[in-house]
């Protein structure tokens, strides 16, 4: 079980001169990548910020229903989960492929756990009835309430669609690690899921004060 | 892989299925051509029926919903398959690497990806004609869209699919741009075709993910009723006017960006002169692609929009046409004193020229806030976009095709009938579309089934002009097929062309050049270059 990952040669793809070319490509697609993801979520951050000047009292009554704690505490997860997905890295930079797969690992669990913890606070919002407009159910102090559960549940939703895309690619990664693919002259994929990784949790980051700490 | 280098890429590996896997940016661009064609086919027979609908204010063929049916059917086709898609996907695929002096695209699986994303997403919207056709027009505008029983979802969701394909073609054609020259390909090297396409490209990436969640939400709307656009449960319709035209408005330049790009080539080629104003022409592109960002609102003057927010969007309207005039001048410039060969791409130049013009200055007359009160929505809307899309975008595109087609089959359509074509698709289009000017400022409003019985004549005019043009666009196939089965093959230049693609066989080698080229010149001078 314990026996040493061998590392598997990568050769550069034949459109490419050298590996510092092809790296370099990768690198820039991804962030293009990421800038039309950040235009993406940018179209619900601007239906937020409308919304919520049209109706800053409900705003801050509605975000009394929803846990601090809860996000407070995924927010942690994500951190870490970044922290674990840069080490995995470095661990493939610097030859240790053994430990890159743990990192992996970890950073897997940390998600899994993120989307634990969303999936309870999913349940007791449903259970409540402060569900979207055409759902909600609820006693309300504000006729509004359910815009509010309208953009929480499409913002909140759309970042866990991210969350899942993502363990699904680190789940490609620790295969594609176990089998030795990536070492200190190719860690091409590692590094793009990373800054992936990185966004989704970002994105979060906005997310938790802007739903969960008005007022 | 030696063995490889001088089989033309046709010829290279044999079989349907080498077509599927394929990841050489030639084949990927020629099945993007193929597809099109056949979109574009749809949508002209759909505007052709509508058009015969419009011979008489009463019925004719299609009931008043079918009618409504059948004019969103044409739009959303030639916008989200046809046109968006029609000069980077299918020309621009095949010539970027070419003029870049690359072997291929950067990222050539996710190439293949993309055109494969693109039929899925056409698939979805050939559904959704099938299953209860949208009949909301291309724009879904809410509160409507979220009330029909038409199947606006599936549609939606096929323009948001469709939307991907365009964003890595996007991400793709950037990244071959920076990382994938040939040596000595400096910036200011590239030709202009190549400078139109990076434009296009950054337009692709940062403003087609706002379409995407515009879409989205709006299928959120319709199945859970979030309360964003449905003013009925708190929304804002207004809102998705905003979000649907800060993507569509720079969505007119992803259209009309790498025309331009083509006249700058054959405004070259077939005056055999250097460009005038290369550098101009150039960050004009990056102008046009920036700005565009920021006049969204000139669709939106009649929505309820503040005095202040409609003249700042009708002041940044009018600046947009200045690097579009920059770009008209140099061409015209280009042209003084240049030895100035009359063949058949260089028409469809010419008639995009003039067309485009006519389209611009119209645009002009549409962004002046006291004139659009009177046009908006009326047939003069219909004929400016028109003149901008057809005139220019598909005069661009067919002549980019003429041009290249044989580099890309190596072989040579009949000249003669070529001529013909684009006299009747030139002629044709004007009877259409001019007429419909007039019919617009005398009042006849767009999207309207019926009219008053003064408008008839004009109706019936813009109508047979369809067939004009309809007659020279099946003519163009069958010359273009039928070159397909000449023998003579045709040089490396055949118009006396000088940039990169030129250079190379016709069609070209699977990795484009027998030797990674080095390029100590600009791309246009004829001066120092001999081919
Ligand atoms: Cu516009």
């Amino acid at each position: 079980m314990n026996k040493e990952i061998k590392i598997k040669k990568h050769e550069v793809a034949h459109h490419f001169d050298n590996s510092e070319q092809e790296f370099n490509s990768a690198k820039l697609g991804m962030w293009a990548f990421l800038g039309q993801e950040i235009l993406f979520f940018s179209g619900l951050f601007v239906a937020y910020i409308i919304f919520r000047m049209m109706h800053p009292e409900m705003f801050i009554y509605a975000s009394k229903h929803l846990d601090w704690k809860m996000g407070a505490l995924n927010t942690v997860i994500l951190i870490l989960s970044s922290f674990t997905m840069v080490m995995a890295v470095r661990s493939a930079q610097v030859n240790k492929l053994k430990q890159c797969v743990n990192y992996l690992i970890a950073t897997f669990s940390f998600a899994g756990m993120f989307m634990v913890v969303k999936g309870f606070e999913y349940a007791s919002k449903i259970s409540h009835g402060y569900l979207p407009a055409k759902f909600f159910n609820a006693e309300s102090a504000h006729e509004s309430l359910h815009i509010f559960f309208g953009i929480y549940f499409t913002m909140t939703g759309l970042h866990g669609l991210h969350v899942l895309v993502g363990m699904g690619l680190i789940i490609w990664l620790i295969i594609k690690a176990k089998k030795g693919h990536f070492y200190e002259d190719y860690y091409t994929p590692l590094e793009m899921v990373g800054l992936y990784w990185h966004l989704v949790d970002l994105i979060w980051i906005f997310l938790f004060p802007l739903l969960y700490l008005i007022g | 892989m030696g063995h490889l280098e001088n089989i033309n890429f046709f010829k290279a590996a044999k079989g349907f299925k080498s077509w599927l896997i394929t990841v050489d940016h030639k084949r990927i661009g020629i099945m993007y051509l193929l597809f099109i064609v056949a979109a574009f086919t749809l949508g002209g027979l759909a505007a052709g029926i509508m058009r015969i609908e419009l011979l008489s204010p009463d019925k004719v063929l299609l009931t008043a919903k079918q009618y409504n049916q059948f004019f969103t059917l044409h739009g959303a086709i030639m916008v989200f398959l046809f046109i968006i898609p029609s000069i980077p996907a299918a020309l621009g695929n095949f010539f970027l690497p070419l003029q870049i002096g690359a072997k291929d695209v950067a990222f050539p699986k996710l190439n293949l990806a993309s055109l494969y994303i693109y039929v899925f997403g056409a698939l979805f919207c050939v559904y959704s004609m099938w299953h209860g056709a949208v009949d909301t027009g291309w724009t879904f505008y809410t509160p409507y869209s979220t009330t029909t029983d038409t199947s606006v979802i599936s549609m939606t969701l096929g323009a948001f699919i469709l939307g991907f394909s365009s964003i890595l073609t996007g991400m793709n054609f950037i990244v071959t741009v920076h990382k994938m020259r040939a040596p000595g390909m400096t910036w200011f090297r590239m030709p202009l075709f190549v400078w139109s396409l990076y434009a296009t490209s950054i337009l692709q990436v940062l403003a087609t993910p706002v379409l995407a969640i515009t879409l989205l939400l709006l299928i959120v709307e319709k199945t859970m009723g979030i309360g964003i656009f449905d003013p009925a449960i708190g929304g804002d319709p207004v809102l998705f006017q905003h979000f649907f035209w800060f993507y569509s408005h720079p969505a007119v330049y992803i259209m009309i960006l790498p025309a331009m790009g083509i006249m700058s080539e054959l405004f070259t080629t077939f005056t055999k002169k250097n460009i005038f104003g290369y550098k101009a022409i150039a960050y004009s592109s990056i102008a046009i692609a920036l700005v565009s960002f920021l006049v969204w609102g000139h669709h939106m003057f009649l929505s309820g929009q503040s005095d202040l927010a409609s003249t700042i969007f009708s002041a940044l309207t009018f600046i947009v046409a200045i690097p579009s005039a920059i770009k008209v001048f140099n061409w015209i410039s280009t042209m003084y004193k240049g030895s100035i060969d009359l063949k058949t791409p260089f028409l469809y130049g010419l008639s995009f020229l003039f067309l485009f013009s006519v389209g611009g200055f119209t645009g002009i007359v549409l962004g002046t806030l006291s004139l659009d009160v009177h046009m908006h929505d009326t047939y003069y809307v219909v004929a400016h976009f028109h003149y901008v899309m057809m005139g220019g975008t598909v005069m661009g595109f067919l002549g980019g095709l003429h041009y290249w087609w044989p580099k890309m089959f190596g072989k040579m359509y009949n000249e003669f009938w070529a001529k013909i074509a684009c006299a009747l698709i030139f002629v044709g289009f004007n009877m259409v579309f001019f007429t419909q000017f007039i019919l617009g400022s005398k009042g006849m409003p767009r999207r309207y089934y019926s009219y008053l019985d003064q408008f008839q004549p004009l109706h019936q005019f813009s109508t047979s002009g369809t067939w004009v043009m309809g007659l020279g666009f099946i003519i163009v196939f069958i010359y273009l097929i039928n070159s397909l089965f000449r023998k003579e093959e045709v040089s490396n230049s055949p118009w006396g062309g000088i940039t990169l693609e030129w250079q190379t066989t016709s069609p070209p080698p699977v990795y484009n050049f027998i030797e990674t080229p080095i390029v100590d010149n600009d791309p246009y001078d004829f001066e120092k270059v001999k081919i």
